[in-house]
């Protein structure tokens, strides 16, 4: 129920020791950190924006009269990857996978399980309440309902420059101007703001999300199916409002979709998430053009084409996506792969890599031979 | 392609209407329900006459609820009074009885008069006081609801106080209170208030759990602010609707409570009016001055009818989810 307040450590410990599956799904990131990092490290400007190193979140199923855990859901299971400064980096996957999850994870907007969140080079995780909420002011987010996301009994004005005002970033005539300034960076008219969010489209109040979002001037948003609210013409305007904030302020962005066709616009480099864990990583034009994971191949071929006349050789999945209360052992994906071998229902599937550097192509499958590394 | 955008969005500003704040579309709503309307009026009208009734009968006493005129007792409403034998400082104002008298010749309209102020601020403040403790209670489970105290959650702690308040027969339990503790009116506001809260406590911690999930909250959190303005800015004004609804139900609930109470003798006391207690002396004349039993009765059902109707049209008004239809 409480999923927004903090657990005692003593919890998320136990938790950790449960998964050990982590030589198999690890990545370059397997070596543990020691465990108590000096803090505040200085930020090293080489080192990526965001970082996720075996990014756990379970979630407990209580049952019975003294509402004992009876099981975990693994939401989100030894998820790792880089975001670069000025990137867009694509989550992909059918609902209920766990993109959202790990959005909310990744701000600790949710207490993660286990793992690591680096944001420029510091352990996110290890952030003392006070400096979360000064961290806050760099990784912002954006949400998908355009009207849950914006307080009903707020104005405009008073949305977007909340934060300013209780950070004591600007306050009264100046406050005023920022949010006058916000307001137009995304679109909207200055005298908007004592307005009233009933009294907007989606497609505006999207927008008003963002200027909100924008108002710290952060450098990373979580951008949580910020478009599938809306529709398609509105979609291209929210679509190119983000990219041209991205050119002019430096934003980064983890963009998190099931549209495959809003993601290779937008995305650098794209994630495939199945059943909470990744399937496949790739650069946008290298996952589209070569996709290897079975999972990725469905994915693609139920994608629709906006064109009647192109005829597509679909691979259906049968079946439905198996609950990450009880995954399948070995590779998740088993029970519906089209190329399932008798390995894949015993054996987690190994990480293979090709290419070097942001080029690089991730894939956890047997398909592909027995991994790269360890 | 970044202009055209621009330009798009910018459209279109003229034609927007004047902005209008949720409490003006809240009235408006509310306005379109005629009977809502017409209860409203009649709470106006109670309000202004318990005010009167406060001023009039004990302040500057206009109407004297307690003056005795044995000759005159019985007497229908608009009955004169007898000139022959009662004082003249004991004539109701122009020799008129509006409601006629009692059993001791006291004339009922006074006492209706007296009676209004004590069945308002008994529900007023009855329901104060259940209303501020559910919401803090409701608040502190829906929002604390997982911070574990010993072996329990807080939220287990408070909702399961809760169903144990909710097991006791209401009434039975407030007339246990009231027969230990001295009959005044303050301890029957505080008893009821004490033995009522139970639902906004729920409705509130429902609302909490539901809002701590929307989306405006966790942006809330998302953008660092701290927990006291989350809840006092961002939940308690989207909680507070159906606690509002739930409260102006109450007051109608509050109002029977104390009637009921005084009914049975274990409200406020004789000789100070209250329309349970001129109903209760008038059950023994039913037949005889059947004013004396239907007037206080009539009271009674108005109000009550009115506060729920009331409550009706502002569940209505207030329902986020009728609002942009409306």
């Amino acid at each position: 129920m409480s999923l927004l307040l903090p657990r005692p450590l003593g919890e998320r410990a136990g938790v950790r020791g449960e998964g050990n599956e982590e030589s198999i799904m690890a990545t370059d990131s397997m070596t543990q950190p020691p465990p108590v990092r000096p803090q505040p490290p200085t930020p090293n400007p080489q080192s990526p924006l965001i970082e996720l190193r075996n990014l756990k979140k379970y979630f407990p199923v209580r049952s019975g009269v003294f509402s004992r855990v009876s099981a975990w859901v693994k939401a989100v299971d030894e998820v790792s990857f880089i975001i670069q400064p000025r990137e867009t980096f694509g989550l992909v996957g059918e609902s209920g996978c766990g993109k959202t999850t790990v959005g909310r994870t990744l701000l600790r907007l949710i207490e993660p399980t286990g793992g690591e969140v680096f944001f420029q080079g510091r352990d996110f995780c290890q952030f003392s309440a006070a400096q979360v909420r000064q961290a806050r002011q760099q990784m912002q987010m954006i949400f998908q309902d355009p009207y849950s996301s914006l307080n009903p009994r707020m104005t405009i004005g008073a949305i977007i420059g909340e934060a300013l005002k209780v950070h004591g970033l600007a306050r009264g005539e100046a406050l005023d101007r920022q949010v006058g300034v916000l307001l137009e960076r995304v679109g909207l008219a200055a005298t908007y703001r004592s307005r009233y969010p009933h009294e907007f489209s989606g497609g505006q109040r999207q927008r008003i999300g963002i200027a909100r979002a924008l108002a710290l001037e952060p450098q990373f948003i979580v951008c949580d199916e910020p478009v599938s609210a809306l529709d398609v013409s509105i979609q291209a305007q929210i679509l190119n409002l983000l990219q041209d904030l991205q050119n002019d302020l430096g934003l980064s962005y983890l963009f998190i979709s099931h549209d495959l066709n809003v993601v290779e616009y937008i995305a650098d480099r794209v994630a495939v998430m199945y059943l909470g864990k990744l399937v496949e990583v790739a650069p946008v034009d290298e996952l589209f053009r070569n996709p290897q994971h079975p999972y990725t191949l469905a994915l693609m071929s139920a994608n629709p084409v906006p064109d009647p006349t192109v005829q597509t050789q679909r691979t259906v999945l049968t079946g439905d996506v198996p609950s990450p209360l009880n995954p399948p052992s070995g590779c998740a994906f088993h029970t519906r792969c089209p190329q399932a071998m008798e390995r894949c229902k015993t054996t987690p599937p190994p990480l293979v890599r090709s290419g070097q550097g942001t080029a690089e192509h991730s894939v956890w499958c047997h398909l592909y031979g027995e991994g790269t590394d360890e | 392609m970044a202009e055209l955008t621009h330009r798009v969005a910018l459209e279109g500003e003229a034609e927007l209407p004047k902005p209008e704040t949720p409490l003006q579309e809240a009235w408006r709503i509310f306005q379109k329900d005629r009977l809502a309307l017409s209860g409203l009026v009649v709470l106006v009208l109670l309000v202004a006459m318990a005010a009167a009734g406060k001023v009039l009968t004990e302040w500057v006493v206009v109407f004297d609820p307690a003056t005795v005129r044995l000759p005159d007792k019985f007497l229908p409403p608009f009955s004169s009074v007898s000139q022959a034998l009662i004082p003249a400082a004991h004539h109701p104002l122009g020799g008129l009885y509006l409601l006629g008298t009692d059993e001791l010749g006291r004339d009922v309209f006074a006492r209706m008069l007296q009676g209004s102020f004590v069945s308002l601020s008994i529900g007023f403040i009855a329901v104060g006081i259940s209303v501020t403790i559910g919401i803090i209670l409701g608040g502190l489970s829906g929002f604390y609801g997982n911070v574990k105290l010993g072996l329990l959650s807080v939220d287990t702690l408070i909702m399961r106080f809760t169903d144990i308040m909710l097991c006791f027969p209401t009434f039975f339990l407030i007339l246990t209170v009231v027969a230990l503790l001295p009959p005044s009116i303050y301890n029957i506001m505080i008893v009821i208030g004490l033995t009522s809260w139970m639902a906004t406590a729920r409705f509130v911690r429902a609302e909490f759990l539901a809002l701590r999930e929307q989306d405006f909250v966790v942006a809330a959190q998302a953008l660092g602010l701290p927990e006291g303005r989350i809840i006092f800015r961002h939940m308690v004004p989207n909680a507070i609707a159906p606690v509002l609804v739930s409260a102006t139900i109450g007051v109608a609930g509050a109002i029977l409570t104390e009637s009921g109470l005084s009914f049975l003798g274990f409200g406020v006391q004789p000789p100070y009016a209250t329309w349970g207690n001129i109903l209760a002396s008038g059950r023994g004349f039913i037949f005889d001055a059947p004013w004396l039993f239907f007037i206080p009765g009539l009271a009674i059902f108005v109000v009550v009818l009115a506060f729920n109707l009331v409550g009706e049209g502002l569940r209505e008004a207030l329902n986020p989810r009728l609002r942009n239809k409306g």
